[in-house]
């Protein structure tokens, strides 16, 4: 017992362990360490006696901390502060007991025997490296969220799904936009955090006057943790609403789709819903080229992105739509449609399908008559099919030319009867029956041909097969399930075949244009590109030859109302019979014009589509290709043409001229 | 440029002064008053007072918190110890005496109106009871005998029990954790540590049982979906929202929508307009200030000074994480000022103290200076002790 106590006493007297240490380290006699040891030592002996019952007290310095001042009288010589003089009051005059208490307090607060400064140092340690990794977890924070802010934009609650993608402009040959982002606020609100669904309807509905009350309130008043109550609101809506400051409502930003050309596009470009995805033409290949997975997974929101380049020509689509509205209007047309392709590269330079909608607004596109009639419908072509057919015969060098066949009188199928528009009722040479658009005398070419060449014909040109561009909306060819003489007979002058006309420009193109197959598309293309889609599908004989009879056609055929003087237009008229209920009806017709400019370099082909254009007083009663479709065409490529780079020439030799000439160079 | 040789009051100082850490406050100050130029407008526009109506008593505190901090940083140790007692009982007066005739605000009464200035006592007491208890502890280190320990035990339970009747939770958590920290620092054996542990635990439980708003904030820090987290939402969105750079100067939208923009959210108003670079600078900033001062009250040999200037670092450190971790959404929200970027006079210049003491003991002297002119001996200043051992730490003297 008394040796523990001993033990403690040492331990937590300072002055006791360190002077201890020091004789110990140093053994040799020093008058101070010497005196200190003996004063050291009377206390020592003293508490001892105590502890054996020995008479008590001890001198009143024996806790001094300075033992080297024991009994010297020092009296520090000006005043402490008043806390250290009050305390001091505590320190000596302590009795025995109370002592050991404080004494035993110490030890058991601070634990014996511990050198306090060193503790004191390597806790301030702890201390440094606590705060270190207090203020590291605060900047770790701070950049996961700086990290977390690039790909972040949902701010509170709601799902990804909900957020705006942002897309790519869509730009046209030239760069002119056709398609961009907008940013507008839309408005949101997290119902469970709604204090009083009731005053925040109420105050909501004072600015925005159009908002369905009951609905919003019933939204208000769910326990859902996201719901939206206005997409699309003006920056003017937003600040008054952030004005009313209700708790729980909030804006995202989201990107919202604008056509800055309205109806001009809308069948090329498509358009997105209200989520900012693309649901149809250009708008919804992007989407499917990847775009909207990588919406999916959250990435590229607000990057941005390379602008998707169009072969379009705002110019030419402006032109042409322009002309087409107008003679839908004449001719009091269901519908009008145009095509500008290129023929060297497949770029399809225009397209426009009246009526058409504002992508700005895609419930229009809804409306029953408002779809795609070059790529989503397809049509007996009529007539433009014989280009087809005597290419074909040309092709297989069995016919020239000059050949010539029987077109007298009109040709009997069982128990269709096939005649002439224009019948001439003798024997006509191929290019009399393609500029009298003679039905029986293709008719007769095409089976002098035989079925399955004639079939296999018109697959190598593509006339059998889906055509699939980058437009979603596409339509597969009505081909005839069995296909007899019959068909063949028919399918010769563009009747029992349904195709896209977008398809049939393709075939007509690759007839004019030296005779390549070339897919068409919508995007931009170099040369290059081209020449690497490109199949041969007639020989460079062949398509000169269909050159010259196109030119013939407007210089003395159906087609003369087609031509424009100095760009040296070739074409075919087109008008096949509608099918009302399952009987091709006299009166209601669909008519079509495929134009080739120029006609001895060809660079463009046209096609003009009218459907069931009415006769009028000017055009003396007919409905025919050659009074509506053409003069459109005419007037089309009058406007379109120096758009399109095509400069005038009025040097140009009539089209025996051109044809020997070019027969010349190929020999 | 202050000479060398010419030994005035002001050349001592400046060549003792721990001069970066008085570059990095100057540039919090700095920041604050940017901030403030950015966070309080919408503040006074609400309140219906002229848009810069904060930023110019912003302003206006400033220039005498820095006078007081420069003030303060010249005196002595114990010079400091002794304006800390006036500075204590004064304020802990003052405290009672708001408990009286304090105007209520928001449930509490910490305002007191003095000569037109409305003053927060509680402010003062928290840097003068920091220095108070690290003197109390150094004593006990160096005097075993004296009743130090249990000294600045009351002296903790006094101002701890002002500041529950006001009530002010979080300066009486700041005050125990600094009181906790000095006593840890001081040597308390590591059950004790434990203990003090479990009280603070057990006092937190205490609060969460008892006052409805602490359980509440808790229990939206756990499940944000149980109640208004929108002040904490709208914090964490403009971090969000101003990602590295900021959507730049005035373009934030979260002080249009956080009531306390100017004080508490400050942080936040700063990452959004400013970015996430800002803040890290800041958070740098602190850092050093705090870590600076811990490693210098680590080489410090003299105990009142070493406990001194680690108390004053921890209030400072421990004020400035809890704001920018409530910002940040890491604890539970917390009014707490961020210092000197905050709006708020008293406790501006309350901080000013705390950091001018805390330059003050951080500066430089003599060694000898330190050990041999203990201000209880000055008479045997020069003279090494008898017993032949420069005294190395604490244990004697």
């Amino acid at each position: 017992m008394t040796r523990r106590r001993e033990a403690v006493r040492r331990a937590f007297h300072p002055a006791l362990s360190l002077s201890m240490g020091s004789v110990n380290k140093d053994p040799r006699p020093q008058t101070g360490s010497a005196r200190a040891d003996s004063d050291r030592v009377a206390p020592l002996e003293a508490w001892a006696k105590e502890r054996s019952g020995a008479p008590y007290p001890p001198p009143s310095h024996t806790l001094s901390r300075e033992p080297w001042r024991v009994g010297r009288g020092w009296r520090p010589r000006f005043a402490l502060p008043t806390l250290s003089r009050f305390l001091r009051r505590f320190h000596v005059s302590g009795s025995r007991s109370r002592l050991d208490v404080r004494q035993i307090t110490q030890s058991l607060l601070y634990g014996p025997g511990v050198d306090r400064a060193r503790k004191a140092q390597a806790r301030l340690g702890l201390a440094l490296v606590g705060f270190a990794l207090v203020y590291g977890v605060i900047a770790l924070r701070l950049v996961l969220y700086a990290v977390a802010a690039d790909t972040h934009t949902i701010q509170r609650g709601g799902s990804t799904d909900a957020l705006a993608t942002a897309r790519p402009d869509i730009l046209d040959r030239n760069g002119e936009i056709l398609a961009s982002d907008v940013k507008t606020p839309s408005l949101f609100a997290e119902p469970r955090r709604i204090i009083d669904p009731d005053e925040a309807t109420e105050l909501l509905a004072g600015v925005l006057p159009d908002l369905d009350s009951r609905e919003v309130r019933d939204r208000l008043g769910s326990k859902r943790g996201f719901a939206w109550l206005k997409r699309d609101i003006t920056p003017t809506q937003r600040k008054e609403i952030y004005r009313l400051g209700i708790p729980g409502i909030g804006f995202l930003t989201e990107n919202k789709r604008v056509y800055p050309n309205g109806n001009e596009f809308s069948h090329i470009v498509g358009h997105v819903n209200i989520d900012n995805q693309g649901i149809a033409g250009i708008e919804k290949w992007i989407d499917n080229r990847g775009l909207a997975d990588l919406h999916r997974a959250g990435f590229g929101v607000d990057s941005e992105q390379e602008p998707v380049r169009l072969a379009v020509d705002l110019r030419v689509q402006h032109a042409l739509r322009d002309e087409l509205v107008a003679a839908r209007d004449t001719f009091k047309a269901d519908a009008a449609a145009g095509i500008v392709l290129d023929v060297r590269s497949g770029e399809v330079v225009s397209l426009v399908s009246v009526p058409d909608y504002n992508p700005n607004n895609p419930r229009e596109a809804l409306e029953p008559d408002r779809i795609n009639r070059l790529t989503t419908g397809v049509y007996e072509m009529g007539s433009t099919f014989k280009a087809l057919t005597i290419a074909m015969a040309l092709d297989s060098g069995k016919v020239t030319l000059n050949s010539s066949f029987d077109a007298r009188g009109s040709l009997r199928y069982g128990h269709f009867n096939i005649s002439d528009y224009h019948a001439q009722n003798r024997v006509l040479t191929v290019p009399e029956i393609f500029t009298y658009s003679s039905n029986v005398g293709a008719a007769k070419i095409a089976l002098a041909q035989g079925v399955e060449n004639h079939k296999a014909f018109l697959a190598k040109v593509g006339q059998l097969d889906r055509l699939r561009t980058e437009l979603p909306e596409s339509a597969e060819p009505i081909v005839p399930r069995h296909w007899g003489e019959l068909n063949t007979v028919t399918i010769a002058f563009g009747h029992g075949l349904s195709v896209a006309p977008l398809q049939s420009v393709m075939g007509v193109a690759a007839i004019v244009n030296g005779g390549y197959l070339i897919p068409p598309t919508f995007l931009k293309r170099s040369p290059a590109e081209a020449r690497a889609v490109a199949r041969r599908v007639v020989k460079p004989e062949t398509s000169a030859a269909m050159r010259y009879l196109m030119r013939l056609n407007v210089e003395k055929g159906t087609a003369t109302k087609a031509d424009v003087k100095g760009f040296y237009v070739g074409g075919k008229t087109g008008t096949a019979e509608k099918v009302i209920n399952g009987h091709y009806s006299k009166h209601r017709l669909m008519t079509d014009f495929m134009a080739v400019l120029p006609a001895d370099e060809p660079r463009f082909l046209l096609l003009i589509m009218l459907d069931e254009p009415k006769p009028l007083p000017e055009t003396h009663g007919f409905a025919t290709s050659g009074w509506n479709a053409a003069p459109v065409t005419a007037k089309v490529i009058a406007r379109i043409a120096p758009l399109l780079g095509l400069e005038p020439r009025f040097d140009l030799p009539p089209a025996d001229h051109l044809f020997l000439a070019s027969a010349k160079a190929v020999r | 440029m202050v000479s060398r040789v010419e030994r005035t009051p002001l050349a001592a100082w400046w060549w003792t002064i721990d001069r970066f850490s008085l570059l990095a406050l100057g540039a919090i100050m700095l920041g604050g008053i940017v901030l403030s130029l950015a966070a309080s407008p919408p503040v006074a526009a609400r309140l219906g007072l002229d848009g810069f109506y904060f930023v110019h008593r912003h302003l206006l505190f400033l220039a005498p918190a820095i006078a007081v901090m420069l003030a303060v940083s010249f005196l002595s140790p114990r010079q400091i110890r002794r304006l800390a007692l006036v500075v204590f009982i004064i304020s802990m007066a003052l405290v009672v005496v708001t408990l009286f005739v304090g105007a209520e605000v928001k449930g509490a009464r910490r305002w007191i109106v003095l000569a037109g200035v409305n003053i927060q006592p509680s402010e003062f007491l928290k840097p003068s009871f920091v220095v108070l208890s690290a003197w109390l502890f150094a004593e006990s280190a160096r005097k075993p005998d004296m009743p130090a320990t249990t000294f600045s035990l009351m002296l903790l339970l006094g101002a701890v029990g002002v500041l529950v009747l006001q009530p002010d939770f979080g300066q009486t958590m700041l005050i125990a954790l600094v009181w906790g920290a000095l006593f840890f620092m001081a040597g308390m054996r590591l059950v004790w540590v434990a203990g003090l542990g479990g009280a603070a635990v057990l006092g937190l439980f205490a609060a969460y049982t008892t006052i409805p708003h602490v359980a509440r904030r808790i229990k939206r820090f756990l499940d944000p979906a149980s109640g208004d987290t929108f002040q904490v939402d709208a914090a964490v969105e403009s971090f969000f929202r101003g990602g590295w750079f900021g959507q730049g100067p005035g373009e934030g939208t979260v002080k249009r929508i956080l009531p306390d923009s100017h004080a508490d959210f400050v942080f936040a108003v700063a990452a959004e307009e400013f970015g996430i670079v800002l803040c890290l600078i800041l958070v740098l900033l602190f850092a050093f200030i705090v870590l600076r001062a811990l490693g210098k009250a680590m080489r410090n040999e003299d105990p009142f000074s070493r406990f001194s200037i680690a108390g004053l670092a921890i209030l400072f450190g421990a004020q400035s994480a809890i704001n920018m971790a409530v910002n940040l959404a890491l604890i539970p929200a917390k009014g707490m000022t961020l210092p000197f970027i905050s709006y708020g006079g008293s406790s501006m210049i309350s901080l000013a103290y705390g950091m001018g003491m805390l330059l003050a003991f951080t500066r430089e002297r003599p060694r000898a200076a330190l050990l041999q002119a203990p201000p209880r001996h000055p008479g045997t200043a020069g003279v090494p002790p008898p017993d032949g051992r420069a005294a190395p730490s604490g244990s004697a003297f």
